[in-house]
């Protein structure tokens, strides 16, 4: 059942705020969410006044530097700083996104920074991704064929049937299109979200899978596919710009045209 | 049934003692306004407004059926400021339901899902709406008023 308000365990209260230091021309102030398990206290919203002269122009550059130079205990996933690795994904300025890929001056105003929405927090910008890695889990995302491969030699595919898995094979599983979609919020624990189906229809499209049928069972459910309403935020929200929203359309073509 | 996603609620602190995890923020820290989701629940509460308002034609319907004093009566509220207001409502809500309900059908025929095309046609029909409203009421006026 949706659920519109926060629990009361989780709604946000004020926080702290750390002035930039005297003399800082170019102030921004970065609003960020913060929960640490140790605290016995509700989540707070964070004030970090940045000099952007001295930082730079990622968010990610931003929350580097206040961990560095600031605030130590400010906690998030970070790794490749390219927009490759997925990890950074987090809530910046009310839309999903990776924080290496995302341009300070993009923000108009005070930078808002969250975790990825509708999720349990581990601790500050960090999420709890187990749902969403069981669920691509359950999709089984890796190729299945009956058919012995040639001996000595992959098995091929012409040009097109390659092409096919364009704008597919380049999600990195970072969920910033999941956690942005309300139907995810609300039926998370039964509908797969637009990550996961994009990984499916992957498989699906593969001309090297064998599994096609099987695959498209375990998808025809009212909750796993037919949660997606086509609200768009996940294709809107995609840092690689890739688009979910037209491969779960693809899927409920095939449940459709397979029927005969 | 209870959420399977309640597992992972469930945290530690360093000491090891078990702690309830907050839930992060969705509503409250998302963009809604963006054109994706408005038109999206726009169109949801469009459709609970005219299915409400068809409740609102049939009372027409049956008070005409009835006798005169009740087709008055109907006929009072429905001209009146608040009545006016509520059929407007109702026509705006009609047409935004009958455009982005045919926005719906395309993607359904499974075209148009690129952000560029989704944010044409959602000013489409936001204009639709506006100017097939306005049309309604003006011919309405000219043949009625």
């Amino acid at each position: 059942m949706a659920k519109f308000a926060l629990p009361k365990n989780s709604t946000i209260t004020a926080g702290k705020t750390h002035k930039a230091e005297p003399g800082s021309k170019n102030v921004k102030t970065f609003k960020i969410y913060r929960w640490d398990p140790d605290d016995d206290a509700n989540p707070r919203t964070d004030n970090y006044e940045l000099d952007l002269d001295k930082c730079g122009p990622m968010v990610l550059d931003a929350l580097i530097k206040i961990k560095n130079e600031v605030d130590t205990t400010l906690t998030f996933r970070r790794s490749c700083r390219e927009g490759i690795c997925g990890s950074c994904a987090m809530n910046i300025d009310g839309l999903n996104t990776l924080a290496c890929l995302k341009p300070i001056d993009e923000v108009k105003g005070d930078v808002r920074i969250s975790p990825l929405p509708h999720m349990p927090v581990v601790k500050d910008l960090v999420p709890d991704l187990s749902q969403v890695y069981a669920q691509y889990r359950s999709i089984e995302p890796w190729l299945k064929a009956e058919t012995p491969p040639p001996p000595d030699e992959e098995r091929r595919q012409s040009k097109e049937e390659r092409a096919k898995l364009d704008g597919m094979w380049e999600c990195i599983l970072c969920f910033c299109c999941s956690t942005s979609c309300p139907s995810y919020w609300w039926n998370g624990d039964r509908y797969l979200g637009p990550a996961i189906l994009l990984a499916a229809y992957r498989w699906i499209a593969d001309s090297r899978d064998e599994a096609t049928g099987e695959r498209l069972d375990d998808l025809e459910d009212p909750f796993r596919l037919y949660r997606c309403h086509t609200i768009m935020n996940c294709t809107r929200t995609c840092p690689k710009g890739l688009n979910p929203a037209e491969a779960i359309g693809k899927i409920k073509t095939l449940m459709v045209t397979r029927q005969g | 049934m209870s959420d399977p996603r309640d597992a992972g609620m469930i945290g530690r602190r360093t000491d090891g003692k078990i702690v309830h995890r907050p839930l992060s923020p969705h509503l409250q820290a998302y963009d809604m306004m963006q054109m994706t989701s408005f038109t999206s629940i726009a169109h949801r509460m469009a459709g609970c407004a005219w299915a409400a308002g068809t409740l609102l034609l049939a009372w027409w319907l049956m008070a005409a059926a009835t006798s005169d004093v009740a087709f008055a009566r109907v006929q009072w509220f429905m001209s009146s400021f608040l009545g006016i207001l509520v059929l407007f409502g109702l026509t705006l809500a009609a047409w935004y339901h009958t455009l982005a309900g045919l926005r719906h059908l395309v993607w359904d025929a499974g075209y148009g899902f690129d952000i560029p095309t989704v944010y044409k046609t959602g000013r489409a029909v936001l204009i639709g709406t506006i100017v097939l409203t306005v049309l309604t009421w003006l011919f309405a006026i000219a043949f009625w008023g």
